[in-house]
């Protein structure tokens, strides 16, 4: 093996130092993104992964695409993901618990017998040349990548602009939902309303009674219990619903009760506090017309 | 270092993204594993570019990106579809193929 | 002249054809263009007999060489006719009385709504029997022969609306394939032994073959005419077979079907010459039918089944004498054709009473009916003395002839033989006699009918008592005609050889003569002592032990109920409970089997994304693995 040859087939030490280091790091990441029990987590790790990843293309020569990944990968398609895991749910009742009986312990067996054989496969390979990228990369990478896509790769370019568009059509047909009938007036709404008998007033609004003014805690009714109506179905339907109605009566009791101290009274049943206060009502109307008649 | 340790790398990212999609239930987390296990593809096909001195390699793996590109477009308006119908992002929830 | 024998064949044939696909249209006119093509048939073979008298004895077979029809190396078969006298005095036979039964079918069957489906078979019938008479070789006799039995089947069900007649067709035709067995393995053993089956290169090579083989050939050839002709032990399906209407029984019993088996053994002279075993078994076969037929004719009160009986007797002789060789040959056939008018006239007499009768065939409810039916009672009582063998009738030449042959056989056997032939024939005139007094004698015994109608006995239509008148006729002078100057010997002569018979010591002609008239009057007075001197009783009376045994068709179908068709029963369940333990066990244990393993198999199946996608990646896996092994080997 001559010095040429041993110069393409290792790397410089920084190179190694940053593999070993990154690697570490986005075997982690990716550990995590199959492991975190809540989708962001993983999307976030992903992108970790990602970024590492685009490092080891910068590294390995492929300036170009170490850029297009970052751009792409993390910037774009990432925030896709994230957008499409708001709009779906966070944590949309994903445990890790299996239900499919001996799932995990075959995909662990494929995994690992893949893994092995897969590494046996590249150890068992004679990679004994490395080239190097110094050539090809002479008249800079971009313009060598651009050289070889507008020449030998035109068609197959081509055909991705046709299947990018394609794809653009299909998520636009996909999420799409025709419009099958005109939306109610709200007259109409009202009229449904009142023949349907169930709810004939407005729908309560969320926060009312509640101490936070917040989307995901219902409003109270009238005897404190929650309404779950004035929640958004989305968070419903993920059981993100945080019920305050225990701690509003709480804090209605220690309001009365400070009345009630305030006032020098015990706390009485709720009858006779009824009646009292419509009797002293009336006794301040009486004493305020016996003042009319006395002026 | 021997730069087949890229290689090593990408077989052990393509693993664990396999693995990741045969255990998550959630579709976008399965989703994110599939896009782990092209990208193990890329960094496999960048290093084989160096390898050989030449870019078709890191062609191969342009093309790839514009495909995962396309790809997520696709699956992620099927999974948000999905959701409304279903109001569940669990592949395992679109089971009508069963017996 | 030679193509004139293929015509005689297509005649009935087209017929058959035509009214039998002719569909409705033909409803009103196709009677006749049955009746028609069957005398057609019969003209052509008058010219034909015409052509034959006019050539010397040796020349006068004919041979029509149709097609090859099976060429094959080292297995020839030909569709090819021979007619020779053999031949001839069938087809004339078949013909002439077949026409006149068509005649009285006309009259017959006038208000049956499928009467032109009724003469399709007919035609059908004589197609199939001129086929096997005039074929010449032995594979298309065998074609004839299954028409003959398809052709009694449909006739005997022909009013398959009763389940009786049903059953009694099915019947004749199972009991008939029994025989056809017999014929099929004589075929294969002629053409293993012969190489061939033709006639006359069969009968010329008999001389280099072993008796064993002759032997086996000749019995199983005794099986098929046994099937055919009704003898004993295949006779079981001739009494049924009465289910069918009369003129069917009158074709079978006369001119078709019945004789084919005496065909076949007379045909196959030189095969039984040769091998004396089978040729006992065919005369002990006759004598115990001719028995057999009387005695249960003799208790029957069913006016058909009373001549069935009779038919049954009558064959016997014929058997006997064709069992007898060359001395009897001559008389065999003699006396099938006399038994061919005189049983054709009784049994169109016994119809033309039925028809009169609201078709009531009990014989007790019948008594005086020579009043009503002046020409059926004629012809019938001509038919009657001819059968019983009334000196100077056809009956008495033939039967005698059988008589004197069987005594000429020589030794025990000949007395025995020629005793049960004279017995047989006292028989023969006590059941005809009785038959004859209780429908046309004595007090009047009418009863009213199922529906309450009282019979109103009349004459027939002039269609029907035309063919009994001719076939009265044919039956007071036929014997007389064939037997003066032996003309009939004569003629058969040269197809069957003749030998005459000698009488033992002790023994002349004129003492067997008296014997036999001497029997016949015994027999004739007995019934008349029985059954004319004294009322009939309208229920039939308890009776012996032998009379019971016999109304019973002497238990041949308890015998056959218990010899074979209780063990046929008990292999079929033996069989059936293998099938369903053993072969049905193998089948749905696998077929259960492979269901268990496809519900285990189905739970793969479960649905779930993930556990394709693990199937799968054990695919990738499987397929590194392969692919890493063969690149280390």
């Amino acid at each position: 093996m001559n010095a040429l040859a041993q110069a393409g087939y290792t790397t410089s030490t920084g190179e190694a130092t940053q593999f070993w280091v990154l690697a570490i790091f986005a075997v982690a990441g990716a550990l995590g993104t199959v492991m975190m029990k809540k989708a962001v987590h993983s999307a976030l790790c992903l992108a970790g992964t990602m970024v590492i990843l685009a490092v080891f293309y910068l590294a390995n020569g492929a300036y170009f695409l170490g850029v297009v990944q970052i751009v792409v990968y993390t910037g774009a398609v990432m925030m896709l993901f994230l957008f499409v895991l708001m709009l779906v749910g966070i944590s949309a009742a994903d445990s890790l618990k299996e239900t499919i009986k001996g799932q995990r312990w075959l995909a662990m067996l494929c995994g690992i017998g893949f893994g092995v054989l897969l590494m046996a496969g590249i150890g068992n390979a004679s990679l004994s040349s490395f080239e190097g990228l110094e050539d090809a990369n002479s008249g800079g990478n971009v313009h060598g990548l651009a050289a070889l896509i507008f020449r030998d790769y035109v068609f197959a370019f081509e055909l991705t602009g046709a299947l990018l568009i394609t794809a653009a059509v299909a998520g636009m047909v996909l999420t799409h939902r025709e419009k099958t009938e005109a939306t109610p007036t709200q007259r109409e709404q009202a009229a449904q309303r009142v023949r349907d008998g169930v709810q004939v007033p407005p729908m309560p609004a969320p926060g009312v009674y509640a101490r936070h003014n917040a989307v995901d805690i219902p409003a109270l009714l009238p005897d404190g219990t929650p309404s779950e109506l004035t929640v958004n179905r989305t968070l419903r339907d993920r059981g993100q619903i945080r019920d305050v109605s225990a701690q509003a009566l709480a804090d209605l009791a220690a309001i009365e009760q400070r009345t009630a101290d305030y006032q020098g009274k015990a706390l009485e049943p709720d009858t006779g506090d009824d009646a009292e206060p419509n009797g002293s009502v009336s006794a301040n109307a009486g004493g305020k017309a016996g003042k009319g008649e006395g002026e | 270092m021997n730069p087949v340790n890229y290689l090593y790398l990408a077989a052990l990212l393509f693993t664990i993204g396999a693995a990741g999609v045969l255990i998550r239930r959630n579709a976008i987390v399965v989703f994110m594993c599939i896009e782990l296990m092209l990208n193990a593809c890329n960094l496999a096909l960048i290093t084989f570019s160096r390898m050989h001195g030449n870019l078709d390699g890191q062609i191969v793996a342009f093309f790839t990106m514009v495909v995962a590109a396309a790809e997520v477009v696709v699956g992620l308006a099927i999974i948000v579809s999905f959701y409304r119908s279903r109001h569940s992002a669990s592949v395992d929830d679109a089971a009508l193929m069963k017996l | 002249m030679e193509s004139l024998i293929g015509l005689l064949v297509a005649a009935p044939l087209l017929g058959a054809a035509v009214l039998l696909c002719g569909g409705r249209r033909l409803d009103r006119t196709g009677h006749w263009l049955g009746t028609g093509l069957a005398f057609t048939s019969f003209v052509l073979g008058l010219v034909l007999f015409a052509d034959m008298l006019g050539k010397d004895g040796e020349e006068r077979a004919l041979h029509s060489h149709l097609f090859t029809w099976i060429p094959v190396e080292g297995f020839q078969a030909d569709a090819a006719f021979q007619l020779d006298q053999l031949s001839m005095t069938f087809v004339l036979l078949i013909t002439g009385v077949g026409s006149l039964i068509h005649v009285y079918s006309v009259g017959y069957m006038e208000h049956d709504e499928r009467r032109r489906r009724f003469f399709g078979y007919l035609n059908l019938f004589l197609a199939a029997m001129l086929l096997l008479v005039l074929a010449d070789n032995f594979l298309l006799l065998y074609v004839g022969w299954e028409g003959v039995g398809l052709a009694s089947y449909l006739l005997i069900g022909f009013w398959q609306h009763k389940p009786s007649a049903a059953t009694a067709a099915k019947k004749a035709f199972i009991v008939n394939r029994v025989g056809d067995v017999g014929l099929s393995i004589a075929i294969m053993l002629m053409f293993v032994t012969f190489g061939t089956f033709a006639f006359e290169p069969v009968m010329n090579s008999v001389g280099e073959t072993g008796e064993g083989k002759l032997t086996a050939i000749g019995l199983m050839l005794l099986l098929a005419a046994c099937g055919k002709s009704a003898q004993v032990p295949l006779q079981s399906w001739l009494g049924d077979a009465m289910e069918g209407p009369t003129p069917v029984s009158a074709l079978i019993h006369a001119a078709t079907m019945v004789t084919a088996g005496v065909y076949l053994i007379v045909r196959s002279g030189a095969i039984f010459d040769a091998a004396p075993d089978a040729q006992l078994v065919v005369t002990i076969v006759g004598a115990v039918t001719l028995l057999f037929g009387a005695i249960v004719g003799c208790a029957k009160d069913d006016i058909k089944k009373a001549l069935a009986g009779s038919t049954m007797s009558q064959i016997g002789y014929m058997i006997l004498a064709a069992g007898l060789g060359p001395i009897g040959y001559a008389f065999a056939i003699m006396h099938l054709v006399t038994h061919g008018f005189f049983k054709a006239g009784l049994f169109l007499g016994a119809g033309s009473v039925m028809h009169g009768m609201n078709d009531e065939v009990d014989m007790r409810k019948y008594g005086g009916l020579r009043k009503y039916m002046p020409v059926t009672f004629v012809t019938f009582g001509l038919g009657y003395l001819a059968i019983i063998g009334f000196p100077g009738l056809s009956g008495f030449f033939s039967k005698d002839l059988i008589i004197e042959a069987a005594f000429a056989k020589g030794g025990t056997q000949g007395w025995i033989l020629g005793g049960a032939a004279l017995l047989g024939a006292a028989l023969t005139a006590y059941y005809m006699t009785r038959v004859m007094l209780m429908t046309f004698f004595g007090e009047k015994r009418w009863e009213a009918d199922a529906k309450g109608d009282m019979p109103h006995p009349h004459e027939s239509p002039k269609t029907m008592t035309i063919p009994m008148i001719v076939l009265a006729i044919g039956s007071v002078g036929a014997g007389a005609f064939f037997d003066i100057g032996e003309r009939f010997v004569h003629w058969l002569e040269p197809v069957t050889g003749f030998e005459h018979g000698h009488l033992p010591d002790g023994l002349s002609v004129p003492m067997v003569t008296g014997a036999t008239v001497a029997c016949m009057v015994l027999g004739v007075a007995a019934a008349w002592l029985q059954y004319g001197r004294r009322p009939v009783p309208a229920a039939a009376p308890r009776g012996s032990l032998l009379t019971r045994a016999a109304r019973r068709d002497l238990l041949q179908d308890d015998f056959n109920h218990v010899a074979l068709v209780k063990p046929g029963e008990y292999l079929t369940r033996g069989l059936v409970y293998l099938d369903h333990k053993l072969v049905d066990g193998i089948v749905n244990g696998t077929a259960a089997a492979f269901g268990g393993l496809s519900a285990r198999m189905r739970r793969v199946q479960n649905g779930y994304a993930r556990s394709y996608a693990v199937s799968m990646f054990g695919g990738a896996v499987v397929l590194i693995a392969a692919t890493l092994l063969m690149r280390a080997v």
